[in-house]
């Protein structure tokens, strides 16, 4: 019974919220709300490599902004379906997890961090030298993506709950997927990678392939975020977001299903509580502090996350 | 491109190059020896810079600042490490990185509330505000000379540290073979907090000999930072030699980079897009460099370990 | 679990927010600001706001008579950054007016949220071509200068000159360009090489270096906030001006750059659309709350949020506080310099909502008292109009 309670609850939750919003005349945080899901996302991709397969991927950050620079380059080009931009967006930063995975996981250990870093920071300088798209200025989208049928996702709501039904499309394919024989292998791989080559599997492509399904879904997340903001920049791929991202699955809890959601929204709510926070007058500029606290007190005191504390079980 | 102006590149890429060693000779000393990693590397070279600032403001002397910065950015280090990195060094890397990331957050924010928003301008110090004259009649900032004056002599200094003194014995002994190091009784815990305070001070070293050309303010660190991992890595991990070839390396990509592709695309390009592609292309150039040298030599140029 | 937190916190929000407004007169009037307080060029920041705000405290925190509140944000030189900061203005604060911006990529950034957001803007100093030619807007409007005047007017002072050949210097992004081509087109000599360098690059020993082997007569370099402090010191060090001359817009020679750089600065020539010693009462009034409130001469960046604050005024004014709706509020602060006494004197607004004013040149000299000032020397440019304003389809 309780697997299915708690994403239900929060299913509905998450339905419930935007109306709620609406109705106190709250429109920014439908839209604060989406960028959470949309990050919960990244870090759920992110969670798969990270907490599933222990490689601690340092460049996550640069399938995220490739797929949302797909979008955007696709839009400035005039190519604003989302039946085209978004799978190409996807198919894109699985390519570029593909060749950087392909690579770099002939390393390990503090090798694999270093070279998923440089390769990201690599694709960071590609796109700040693209100055036909903007380079360091960014890109300004003329508007979001069209899905035809009618639907337009300029509406806060339409948008909103599409972001909700994709990333619960993909929680869901998640959770097929680290449940299923690849999830439990690649775990034993995590544990054991000398006894899992013995018993047989092909630990290499086993890993290349997770490392890829991960980075096709940062790629859609980027695509997403490119649509919720209708802004580009070379930002995204920055080595901070990559540090960013692993912040959200640390504090969510690395390995655990809920960890990448949790610390998303864990850390994209304390942000906005702090930041946004008018009581704290010249103080809210400080938001990075606390922020920096709580991350050393979880890495510390709690290296089992959010997820941990509240009792879910991690995969092993 | 005439001689002069290549001779002058090469010494701005020799003294770039040799303050990022100043700046990866500490970190590859604490990631050779204490297998850590520690990305709040970059915020000692801030806070020796912002102590650089206020101690130069309230002495008015640039080179009695300097050993003042020095020694409190060496006790910030030290007390660092004491309070904190010291129960990292037994986790995995994972936690070191997200641990010291933390550290980067509480540093930048720290340093705002103490030292305000705004960034701080550092002048050089008196008598070096103008040119010398080279031989051969080249002119070059005498400013810039005196840092590669001192990052020469700190890089020999550290050299025969290394190689010819017991401290320097203990600190191979500890790179190349931590546990036969423990086993021989070295006091390890002593020794770490001495490495990282000596790396915290190299840091600072950095930071204030380049005060007064770039600016001193929040976030300093943090593109250096990973340029000094790049040195590392193209170097050998815990290798001080390998820092040292590792940063002129990429020093010299760097500065030659900028300079040169914007000429050599001139002709092709707006200059707007060819001023757009010289830095970008170096720093593509200076990570494809690392990931090719992780991909066929993962231990680096200059292996530190046996 | 964590939904309902952010619930229970967003309905606090929610219950806190402020009624709507309607189309009577308005109880109070929220400015959003949006500016780089932070990093080298923080300095530009809070000199746009010091100036602000001066005019806000004289005006006793009622601009045109009505309660005025200001939410300041910090966009740190970062696009996105500011794009988030304008979005939470624009959406949650509701705010009547955005205002602040200092550098053009974070306006271009900026603008589509403000835009759609039905949200006016008036520019205290960013002033993109992008916003004023073609794609001009009833709800942009700007009270500093329009980004290719001052460079404009520095290519005529360096034509009169008679200096033959120019090396061009700005950085990469979208007012850098502005700055060369307003510069080329006010510039008849050769233009000897036109490089970008990266925004907020701080170290220049590359170009110097290129600089010294092409060997120009003049240097024209547009280098906003920190890095013209560490432009012109480098210049000094590395001994390029003593056959160099270093031509300036006024605000890298300005009183912030005087006290980072000093008696260097000296006999350096720039163009401005104000100078402190402007012979005028609103100037002197200016100028002396300035440095009572302060300790310091204000630069071209306060008297721009101050006149910035001054516009509003006598709009709110004017229309009696009735700028409920955007509409309202564009007609009053489009007719609004008529009624203000600004310290640059006499202007106006163009079809495409950027100012029409004089240029003057200054030189770098020591006053009376000492002190290394901008003294104006003479008038580049007599009420200019914008170039891209014959492109703006608004009349």
């Amino acid at each position: 019974m309780r697997p299915f309670l708690l994403p239900l609850v929060l299913l509905v939750l998450a339905g419930a919220f935007p109306f709620a919003m609406h109705a106190m005349d709250q429109g920014f945080y439908i839209s604060f709300a989406t960028r959470v899901l949309i990050y919960a996302m990244a870090a759920a991709s992110l969670n798969l490599v990270l907490g599933y397969g222990g490689m601690v991927s340092f460049g996550h950050a640069a399938f995220f902004g490739a797929g949302a620079y797909i979008v955007g380059i696709l839009a400035v080009e005039g190519v604003t379906s989302a039946w085209i931009a978004w799978p190409l967006a996807v198919l894109v930063a699985a390519l570029a997890a593909l060749v950087i995975g392909a690579i770099s996981l002939r390393t390990r250990g503090v090798y694999f961090i270093m070279i998923t870093l440089a390769f990201a920071q690599m694709m960071y300088y590609v796109f700040v030298s693209l100055k036909a798209y903007g380079g360091d200025d960014g890109l300004s989208l003329p508007a979001r993506s069209q899905v035809g049928f009618g639907i337009d996702l300029r509406n806060d709501f339409t948008w909103y709950f599409l972001v909700l039904a994709l990333l619960a499309a993909t929680l869901y394919l998640l959770h097929r997927l680290v449940n299923a024989r690849f999830g439990r292998v690649i775990v034993a791989i995590r544990e054991n990678e000398t006894r899992a080559a013995a018993v047989g599997y092909p630990v290499y492509r086993y890993k290349l392939v997770c490392f890829m399904i991960s980075g096709a879904i940062a790629g859609l997340a980027g695509a997403l975020i490119a649509n919720q903001t209708n802004y580009v920049s070379p930002a995204l791929l920055h080595w901070i977001t990559s540090g960013t991202l692993m912040i959200m699955v640390i504090l969510g809890g690395v390995g655990r299903f809920w960890g990448g959601p949790v610390g998303a929204a864990v850390l994209l709510t304390l942000e906005e509580m702090i930041s946004g926070s008018a009581a704290l007058g010249p103080w809210a500029l400080h938001w990075q502090l606390p922020v920096g606290v709580v991350l050393l007190a979880v890495v510390l005191f709690a290296p089992q996350g959010i997820a941990g504390l509240l009792g879910g079980k991690r995969h092993a | 491109m005439t001689w002069i102006l290549f001779l002058e590149q090469s010494l701005n890429s020799l003294q770039f190059g040799l303050m990022l060693f100043l700046l990866a000779a500490g970190l590859t000393l604490v990631f050779g020896i204490m297998d850590m990693i520690n990305l709040a590397h970059g915020s000692l070279y801030m806070i020796g810079a912002y102590f650089m600032a206020t101690f130069a403001g309230a002495t008015g002397s640039f080179w009695l600042a300097l050993p003042l910065a020095l020694a409190a950015t060496a006790v910030v280090g030290a007390v660092l490490e004491i309070s904190l990195l010291r129960r990292l060094y037994e986790r995995d890397h994972l936690t070191q990185v997200l641990a010291t990331f933390a550290i980067i957050l509480i540093a930048n924010e720290v340093v705002r509330i103490v030292w305000g928003p705004q960034s701080l301008m550092l002048n050089a110090p008196a008598g070096l505000t103008g040119p010398i004259t080279l031989p051969g009649g080249m002119q070059y900032a005498s400013y810039r000379m005196v840092i590669i004056a001192v990052g020469a002599v700190v890089a020999l200094l550290l050299y025969l540290l290394v190689t010819k003194t017991r401290v320097g014995m203990l600190v191979r002994a500890g790179a190349s073979n931590r546990e036969m190091a423990i086993a021989m009784g070295v006091d390890i815990r002593r020794l770490f907090t001495a490495v990282f305070a000596l790396g915290a001070a190299l840091a600072a070293l950095a930071g204030a000999m380049l005060g007064p050309i770039l600016a001193v303010e929040v976030g300093m660190g943090e593109n250096i930072l990973i340029l000094a991992f790049v040195v590392i890595v193209i170097g050998g991990i815990g290798s001080i030699r390998g820092a040292f070839v590792g940063a002129l390396l990429v020093g010299m990509v760097d500065t030659m980079g900028r300079a040169l592709v914007p000429i050599a695309f001139a002709e092709i390009f707006s200059p707007q897009a060819a001023s757009n592609l010289g830095p970008s292309l170096s720093s593509i150039l200076i990570y494809v460099l690392m990931a090719a040298v992780l991909f066929l030599r993962p231990q680096g140029l200059f292996p530190a370990r046996g | 679990m964590f939904r309902k937190t952010l619930f229970s916190f967003v309905a606090c929000f929610a219950l806190a927010a402020a009624a709507p407004a309607g189309a009577q007169a308005l109880k109070e009037f929220k400015i959003g600001f949006v500016s780089t307080l932070s990093g080298p060029a923080g300095g530009i920041g809070s000199e746009l706001r010091d100036g602000f705000n001066l005019a806000l405290k004289l005006a006793g925190g009622r601009l045109g008579g009505v309660p005025t509140e200001v939410l300041f944000g910090d966009d740190q030189l970062n696009p996105e950054m500011g794009k988030q900061l304008a979005e939470r203005m624009v959406r949650r604060d509701r705010v009547n007016l955005m205002t602040g911006i200092v550098f053009s990529n974070v306006m271009l950034a900026v603008w589509p949220t403000v835009e759609q957001g039905k949200t006016t803007y008036i520019s205290m100093n960013a002033t993109p071509t992008a916003i004023s030619g073609k794609g001009c807007s009833p709800f942009f409007l700007s009270a500093s200068w329009p980004n290719e005047a001052y460079h404009e007017a520095a290519g005529h002072f360096a034509s009169t000159k008679g200096y033959k050949n120019a090396y061009l210097i700005a950085p990469n992004y979208p007012a850098g360009k502005d700055a060369t081509s307003g510069f080329k087109r006010g510039y008849k000599g050769n233009v000897a090489a036109e490089v970008y360098t990266k925004l907020n690059q701080l170290d220049y020993a590359a170009e110097l270096a290129q600089i010294r082997s092409v060997a120009p007569q003049a240097v024209y370099a547009f280098l906003p906030g920190g890095m013209g402090i560490n432009f012109i010191k480098q210049f000094n060090q590395a001994g390029l001006s003593k056959d160099i001359q270093l031509v300036v817009p006024g605000f890298t020679s300005d009183q912030d750059i005087v006290r980072a750089v000093g008696d260097p600065m000296i006999g350096l020539f720039d163009s401005a659309h104000w100078s402190y010693d402007l012979e005028n009462e609103a100037n002197k009034r200016f100028v002396s709350a300035y440095q009572k409130e302060y300790g310091r001469i204000p630069t071209v960046f306060a008297e721009q949020g101050y006149t910035t604050a001054l516009v509003i005024d006598a709009a709110l004014r004017a229309a009696k506080g009735n700028v409920g709706d955007a509409a309202a509020l564009q007609k009053a602060l489009r007719a609004a310099p008529g009624n203000v006494q600004s310290p640059r004197g006499p202007w106006k607004f163009a079809a495409n909502g950027t100012p029409v004013q004089d240029y003057y040149l200054r030189e770098l000299t020591k006053d009376a008292q000492g002190r290394i000032v901008n003294k104006k020397i003479g008038t580049i440019l007599t009420q200019h109009v914008d170039f891209w304003a014959k492109e703006c389809p608004m009349k």
